[in-house]
């Protein structure tokens, strides 16, 4: 019950907004619809404590604790995100980048995009959770065109082609995946591809037609991920798109197509009985890590930066996956959070950043602290947060996440290290500049809504110093699950 | 020795080759105008074959799925392509393609590779269809490779649609295809695909004069 108003509030929202979006008054209806949605899903959260994992709906919906716990983070974000944009995009409006046409559009496509990643997290299908991961790309694409200059239309494009044929590929494997089941649980209805059942049965399930399949399920949902040699489209979409999009493909897409490749790698460790896929795991999210810390270097647009380092952070927990265990899927959990939390926070402050400076390039940002200095201090406090600096949560998952490296793979420690310290190197001496200094820029038209950066940065800050008992036996139940 | 095949299986042996044919031939041309065309001989081709493999196996949600794929494959999306081309009044176009042998022979060692990923699976297979994997592996990678070689947008989408046929060929000869609900969601994913395809090529067009994938080269890792 909980579930159907968790994905219905959305999508009937989605509905509401295609007809009144162009109204002055949407943004504040979009803001109450993620609210509800919000409520919704900790309502479903309150459930699945009480009563542990449930199925509904003919078993094509499943939830566990590893899921509700993105369902919670997932409709938080979309709420907060709601908040920030409303006077986010009245200043854009102002500035003449966008007319009400356009704002209807964006209205309904993030509604619509919430719903798609709300049924991806949800679903117990695989080819749903396809259906459900397209259908959240196809939401978003025109998001990231809606100003129509050049560059968007160029990143949205690069966005589209490789995230389709990305998915494509991940079609192809599902396809495998469902071919390997069918044998053991017959073509009737739908159990060959349900995700509970095949669970069940994985240790059965023919490990060259598994591993096959995984490769390409890898692949295909890594591309969504943002994983190296395929993030190419990522940097580009985040830095074209309006800032709330940004901040919601980064803090929640990536962490979706997350979900999407370690349900996958459940299954593909169960049935090949080797530690392969985990390795796989682990050279991606290495190599992500590694060349996004080094590509910060080159970054002169303040939200590529950040877009940048989100690939950086999906390399990490993508590599804390692949070592698994309780420990490293603990990190990873934490991180998912408190990485989702800051870079929204970040993006929040640097896209009115950019509006105050009017423009993105970093060397024209300047002195926010003298124009706003809630901006100001939300990019820095974020910026610090991101790059691991203690006691914020990040540190907490990354001294975790290295711990386990040099517990069982040592090799790996320094990579990361070194990863690390560029990384930090290259973002501070970028942020700390535009946060300090002189300038002559003017104050915002409306008032920034940037209680949402706090609110964040303040969780973050309180995962780093004390993680409730319920919330850590909780990471430790879903971290229990992924194996 | 092998043993003799049966009609249905030649049958679907000759279609999956005319499949392969149709891709190669898709590598080669220039006309974006007779690319679509092709493109709605491969939907036909894979409506004959779904629904020969239905008649055969005694498969209900077969028929369902060789219908859609005749609405969908062989008439809608064509049919949009074209108008779309009309619309945007490049009808004649075609794209400067270097090089054909050399796109042949790497088509050729493409498809030698797909049989070879593909024997694994087609020895465990039990459907009619079994052996025909390879073929739509092939057919994946050709689209592949057209994608990468070209450089229009209407072309790297039909590239796109191309690779989508393959899939669903895959699908069909490992399993009888996958279940009617998840068919039909892929198949609205695609047709919104395309609808908002066609919008980019508006964009495109407004914003650049052209639909050349060239000029859409400005952001670089800097």
């Amino acid at each position: 019950m909980e579930l159907a108003w968790v994905l219905g509030t959305p999508l009937f929202g989605a509905i509401v907004l295609a007809v009144f979006g162009a109204r002055r008054s949407a943004a504040e209806l979009n803001v109450v619809i993620s609210l509800a949605t919000l409520i919704a899903a900790a309502a479903l959260v309150l459930r699945i404590i009480g009563q542990g994992s449930m199925t509904v709906a003919h078993e094509q919906f499943f939830v566990d604790p590893f899921n509700v716990f993105l369902i919670a983070l997932t409709a938080l974000i979309g709420f907060t995100t709601a908040v920030f944009s409303r006077p986010y995009m009245r200043i854009e409006q102002d500035h003449g980048r966008l007319n009400a046409h356009r704002l209807r559009l964006y209205h309904s496509m993030y509604q619509l995009f919430m719903a798609a990643m709300l049924v991806a997290l949800s679903t117990n299908n695989m080819g749903l959770l396809w259906v459900a991961m397209e259908a959240a790309t196809l939401s978003t694409v025109l998001l990231v065109s809606l100003y129509r200059t050049r560059a968007s239309i160029e990143a949205a494009w690069k966005y589209f082609i490789l995230c389709g044929v990305g998915i494509a590929l991940a079609l192809f494997g599902t396809i495998l995946l469902y071919f390997a089941a069918e044998r053991l649980l017959g073509g009737e209805g739908m159990r060959a591809l349900l995700w509970t059942h095949l669970n069940a049965v994985k240790g059965q399930l023919d490990p060259t037609v598994i591993g096959l399949a995984f490769v390409f399920l890898l692949v295909g949902y890594g591309t969504k991920v943002g994983l190296a040699p395929l993030h190419n489209w990522l940097p580009d979409a985040h830095a074209e798109g309006p800032t709330p999009v940004s901040a919601v493909l980064s803090g929640l897409l990536l962490n979706v197509a997350m979900y999407a490749v370690v349900r996958c790698k459940i299954l593909a460790v169960g049935a090949m009985h080797s530690a392969l896929p985990g390795r796989m795991l682990m050279a991606f999210g290495l190599f992500s890590t590694v060349l996004a810390a080094f590509l910060l270097w080159r970054q002169r647009d303040i939200k590529r930066l950040f877009g940048y380092s989100s690939i950086e952070h999906m390399g990490i927990i993508t590599f804390a996956f692949g070592m698994g265990g309780p420990l490293a899927n603990f990190a990873a959990l934490l991180h998912m959070t408190v990485h989702s939390l800051t870079k929204s926070a970040i993006f929040f402050a640097a896209g009115h950043a950019s509006q105050i400076a009017g423009t993105q390039r970093i060397d024209g940002i300047r002195g926010l602290l003298t124009v706003s200095p809630t901006v100001g201090w939300g990019l820095m406090l974020g910026s610090l947060a991101i790059l691991g600096t203690p006691p914020f949560g990040v540190f907490t998952s990354e001294y975790m996440v290295l711990i386990t490296a040099m517990r069982d793979h040592p090799w790996a420690t320094p990579l990361l290290l070194v990863a690390l310290a560029v990384a930090f190197a290259a973002i501070f001496f970028k942020v700390q500049p535009m946060v300090f200094g002189e300038t002559d820029a003017q104050r915002l038209p409306h008032p920034p809504a940037l209680v949402p950066v706090f609110v964040h940065l303040s969780i973050v800050l309180m995962l780093g110093l004390y993680i409730p008992p319920a919330l850590a036996q909780w990471y430790r139940l879903a971290a229990s699950l992924i194996g | 020795m092998m043993p003799p095949l049966n009609l249905v299986t030649q049958l679907l042996h000759v279609l999956a080759a005319g499949l392969l044919m149709i891709s190669f031939s898709m590598l080669a041309q220039r006309r974006t105008r007779r690319l679509i065309v092709l493109l709605a001989w491969q939907g036909v081709v894979l409506t004959a074959s779904t629904l020969l493999v239905a008649v055969t196996a005694h498969l209900q949600h077969l028929y369902y799925s060789a219908a859609l794929t005749l609405i969908e494959k062989v008439w809608l999306m064509p049919w949009i392509l074209l108008r779309l081309m009309r619309r945007l009044g490049i009808e004649g176009d075609s794209d400067p393609l270097v090089n054909i042998p050399t796109l042949m022979l790497v088509g050729l060692g493409l498809v030698i590779f797909a049989f070879g990923l593909a024997q694994p699976i087609s020895s465990l297979a039990t459907t009619v269809t079994r052996q025909t994997l390879g073929i739509a592996m092939a057919v994946i990678l050709l689209a592949f490779l057209m994608m990468i070689a070209r450089h229009k947008a209407v072309t790297q989408v039909i590239g796109f649609l191309a690779m989508e046929n393959g899939l669903f060929f895959a699908a069909t000869s490992t399993t009888y295809g996958m279940p009617m609900v998840v068919e039909l969601g892929i198949a609205l994913d695609l047709l919104v695909g395309v609808f908002i395809f066609g919008i980019f090529f508006f964009q495109i067009r407004e914003q650049f004069d052209s639909l050349d994938l060239h000029q859409l080269e400005a952001l670089k890792e800097d």
